[in-house]
């Protein structure tokens, strides 16, 4: 569906009237702050908007109707894994037994979580074939850096501390290369081969005595599984290095592929994808880590432990001193994680490797629905996201896949990740994931097909799209050249209240 | 579909995965239905024990959260949308971190507020960061009343080749248990080792408030920056970090209306003044306007991104945690700030009220100096009174010494917090169940304890 309430809304603090919002909590004694001394005290109140309930409840209503959702329409984001999720999860993960937990306290009163924890932590490392898994991260990226960091203490821990770089392929995810410098390494790009594999002699000059480990997404960011996987792993440990999977994509190869069965020594899950924890315009999300025998002993702490009773408690501080330590504060993005619970409890062995066997069929029968209207850089089967291309519409027509991504708003859909991975000209990146039906996808691909023949037609309906969202396109060079990054001035300067 | 592909089998499509590579098989326990799953998620959480009359804050706090917060939140608008890459269909959204922006700027008194981070820990350790960019100075101060596991996210995320130096505390008088200036002196005269930033905490872990614009006068002195880390509510009566000088604000925002949920997700503030704008990790929204000259919303300053500028980028941060900052608004936006001022206020009042019910039965505070609503509280074998309260059905705090296992100091004291959700019934519970335990450890009762508990 297309976006609707198009009423642009004032900001809460053009809606803001003194004296308004009340009746919340109870009114503190007038002597309340008498003891803290007045140079610690905040000499005028912060400048908050004041607003009756109703107000707010409208203001945000009115703005969430500005978003485009996957619960509103098909949001076929590559790498992003856009699938439904599922609301029990939600009514699941606001049970006030899990919520209302506090973080620190002691074992004995959190047994219902940690068992979760660790039986969600033993499903992880099943699926991923790896020896164990820590829930600790709280996105990819923190899981990236978690495993590098591991690796890091790997090398150390056994004298070993010439190596310096890390080689990711040009087809990578940004936080690949990013998180190789947060832990200090050179990052070796290493270029991919025609048929969009990395280019294996590449690989092999640029592995060697400095290479402290390779990150690989697989399947790739172009949707094809690495099918030289087996030899490019072996190379890397001849070579000394570890194994990075970023398994962002881990959505396409689940019950057929377990990385940690292939050799990898260590992974990341990002739950926000392939385990249906939804998004939330951004985040949060968790990216809990598998690591092998090697990596174990510097898993970061605490670790959540069986003991022999049946009782479940956390690490204890220093109780494990090779650990590379701690990524944020305590256990982990646990609400996240609740929700990640229910959805592998929900689907099991049969359910999730039907997942994978239908966010690929999806994949497929959509590139195969763009054949001969877009160009596909790397037909053949591919996985749970695949790449088309608008170069050639663009030679003949002047339309650039950006066009093609507004005009796409026109029609009621999201657009597909575009211009990534940055090897193809004029990418987008399309993965449909298992949950959109067989008429949402046609409707999508007739949408694509028709925005194609408009850039024959008429080039400029497309140059010009979108025409129906909210907002015309924005104007992004002066946002960056002259940040207004906050809103100043709230008193004297109020809009009329619209409502 | 099959026939569409010209293919028999979905296992086709998964002919590229070399045979030897192929999965095993796949051991998890058997698909549940809603019914099923639903059940034994009650179980689970019920195993939990979220009855007990709680005093335990140590850097997560429990408030009275308005239900429209996570009725709103809960709209699939925001919950199931992405990065908003698109801004044309994300305008919620982005008007949403905009607002949040704004509102914390409002409450830090700095300029620029980054979308969210994980939380108050890797927020504090990306501002760490931070200030050895923008110095180009490899070494940090923290100071030991920064909450520990703060200091341990600091410490790893410093692994790449960074050093950072704890600032001890006073250790007796009235200025015990808070940052140490003598020292920290010291530590910034180094001139082999300049320092990137010094980083201490408002109120600081064990509730006291520490001498702020001193500290950021002695790092600036030095050439170093000052962060601040910062619990959210305080702010409402405490001094904000502009106003003493921080250059960089990292918090926890989750007594913004979040539920404690074991952990997380949580809010990750990261806040900066405008000199700082270009070396800020995270996401940053700004209003620009459309091609129709209609005010709209964008993220921008984008080129400090991982997704840009790769292996160059100011952090690898890509999920965020936008929803929480969007929880953190609609709460702010709901309570007001005459109400975050009443939220304040009233757990400073019942704060006030627990100290002298515990005087009452013989208990003192382990320091002197000033605290909002929270602080450390003197209880031989604490660990095990801690325990065995939990019998009693109080949570009485933190026992300090499973926090900071290595420091003496600690080893028989509780630190304990009030909120407003905190009544003056639950402080006489507390209070009678100490002494309790207090008693039935000792030969005979005092008369004193015996006297506040009839």
């Amino acid at each position: 569906m297309s976006v609707t309430g198009a009423r642009l809304e004032p900001t809460l603090f053009e809606r803001s009237r003194p004296g308004r919002g009340d009746g919340k909590i109870p009114h503190p004694p007038k002597d309340a702050l008498e003891r803290i001394p007045a140079a610690a005290r905040r000499s005028t109140p912060p400048a908050l908007p004041e607003l009756n309930e109703p107000e707010v409840v409208r203001h945000y209503v009115n703005l969430s109707q500005l978003n485009y959702a996957v619960d509103t329409g098909f949001y076929p984001l590559g790498s992003c894994t856009m699938k439904f999720n599922p609301k029990l999860n939600e009514w699941a993960a606001r049970l006030p037994g899990f919520a209302g937990l506090h973080p620190l306290v002691p074992d004995e009163v959190a047994q219902g979580t940690l068992q979760l924890l660790w039986e969600l932590e033993e499903a992880l490392a099943a699926i991923s074939g790896m020896r164990a898994v820590t829930l600790q991260p709280a996105a990819g990226a923190q899981g990236e850096l978690t495993g590098i960091l591991m690796i890091r203490a790997y090398h150390r821990s056994r004298g070993d501390t010439e190596r310096s770089e890390v080689l990711v392929p040009d087809s990578s995810h940004g936080t690949n290369p990013a998180t190789a410098s947060m832990a200090g390494y050179r990052t070796i790009t290493i270029p991919s081969a025609a048929d969009g594999g990395v280019d294996v002699d590449a690989f092999s000059a640029a592995l060697g005595p400095r290479t402290a480990a390779v990150m690989i997404t697989n399947p790739s960011t172009l949707g094809l599984f690495e099918h030289r996987i087996g030899e490019l792993l072996e190379a890397v440990h001849a070579a000394g290095a570890l194994a990075y999977m970023d398994g962002a994509n881990l959505n396409a190869i689940l019950g057929r592929f377990k990385p940690g069965e292939a050799g990898f020594d260590v992974m990341h899950f990002n739950v926000h994808k392939t385990f249906s924890t939804p998004h939330g315009g951004g985040g949060p999300g968790a990216g809990p880590v598998g690591v092998g025998e090697s990596l174990l002993p510097f898993l970061p702490t605490p670790r959540v432990l069986r003991e022999d009773d049946g009782t479940y408690r956390l690490e204890r501080p220093g109780e494990r001193p090779e650990s590379i330590g701690r990524l944020r504060g305590f256990v982990g993005n646990t609400g996240v994680l609740v929700r990640a619970y229910a959805y592998i409890r929900a689907h099991g062995a049969a359910g999730l490797r039907e997942v994978s066997d239908d966010a690929v069929l999806a994949a497929n029968y959509l590139m195969h629905r763009l054949e001969g209207t877009y160009d596909l850089p790397h037909p053949g089967p591919c996985k749970h996201e695949f790449v088309a291309s608008a170069a050639t519409l663009k030679k003949r027509t002047g339309v650039r896949t950006l066009d093609i991504a507004k005009r796409l708003i026109d029609y009621g859909f999201h657009p597909p990740t575009i211009y990534f991975p940055l090897i193809v000209e004029e990418a987008m990146l399309i993965e449909p994931t298992e949950t959109e039906s067989l008429e949402t996808l046609d409707a999508f691909a007739d949408a694509l097909i028709a925005i194609a023949a408009e850039a024959e037609a008429d080039p400029d309906v497309v140059r010009g799209a979108p025409h129906t969202a909210p907002v015309k396109r924005l104007d992004e060079a002066t946002a960056a050249r002259n940040p207004n990054l906050r809103w100043r001035g709230m008193t004297g300067r109020q809009m009329p209240c619209p409502d | 579909m099959l026939a569409a592909l010209g293919i028999g089998s979905v296992d086709e499509l998964f002919a590229d995965i070399p045979e030897s590579l192929r999965a095993s098989g796949l051991d998890l326990p058997p698909p549940e239905a809603e019914l099923e799953l639903a059940a034994r998620l009650e179980a689970l959480a019920a195993r939990n024990r979220t009855e007990l009359v709680s005093f335990l804050g140590a850097g997560v706090y429990r408030h009275w959260t308005p239900p429209a917060v996570d009725q709103l939140l809960i709209r699939g608008e925001w919950y199931t949308a992405y990065t908003p890459y698109q801004p044309e269909i994300s305008q919620g959204t982005l008007q949403s971190i905009y607002e949040y922006e704004s509102l914390i700027a409002e409450l830090v008194d700095l300029d620029v507020v980054s979308a969210s981070h994980y939380d108050g820990a890797a927020a504090t350790a990306e501002a760490a960061l931070m200030t050895c960019r923008a110095t180009r100075r490899e070494r940090v101060l923290v100071s030991r009343a920064v909450h520990p596991q703060v200091r341990a996210t600091i410490a790893t995320y410093f692994e790449g080749g960074l050093e950072i130096d704890e600032i001890p505390l006073v250790a007796a008088g009235d200025a015990a248990g808070t940052t140490d200036l003598e020292a920290l002196a010291r530590l910034l005269d180094d001139p082999d080792r300049p320092v990137a930033g010094v980083v201490a905490a408002q109120p600081n872990f064990l509730g006291l408030l520490e001498p702020m614009r001193e500290i950021g006068e002695a790092a600036h002195g030095a050439g170093a920056l000052f962060v601040a880390f910062v619990e959210p509510v305080s702010l409402a009566v405490l001094e904000p970090p502009g106003a003493y000088g921080a250059d960089i604000a990292a918090g926890e925002g989750q007594p913004l209306g979040i539920a404690p949920q074991y952990g997380g997700p949580y809010l990750g503030i990261l806040a900066t003044n405008d000199a700082l704008v270009r070396q800020i990790p995270g996401r940053l929204v700004g209003m620009t306007t459309d091609l129709d000259g209609q005010r709209a919303f964008v993220m921008t300053m984008r080129a400090r991104e991982q997704d840009i500028r790769r292996d160059r980028a100011a952090s690898n941060i890509c999920t965020n945690q936008a929803l929480l900052a969007l929880a953190a608004s609609i709460y702010l936006a709901t309570i007001g700030p005459h109400g975050l001022r009443d939220v304040a206020a009233t757990g400073a009042a019942r704060a006030a009220e627990l100290e002298a019910a515990l005087a009452a039965i013989g208990v003192e505070r382990l320091h002197r100096g000033p605290y909002l609503n929270e602080f450390a509280i003197r209880v031989p074998k604490a660990r095990a009174v801690h325990r065995r309260l939990l019998d009693r059905g109080v949570l009485a705090g933190l026992a300090l010494a499973d926090a900071e296992p290595d420091d003496p100091a600690l080893a028989d004291a509780l630190l304990v917090c009030t909120t407003e959700v905190t009544t003056s019934d639950e402080i006489r519970r507390f209070a009678e169940a100490l002494a309790d335990e207090l008693t039935t450890d000792r030969p005979g009762p005092a008369p004193a304890l015996a006297e506040a508990t009839r």
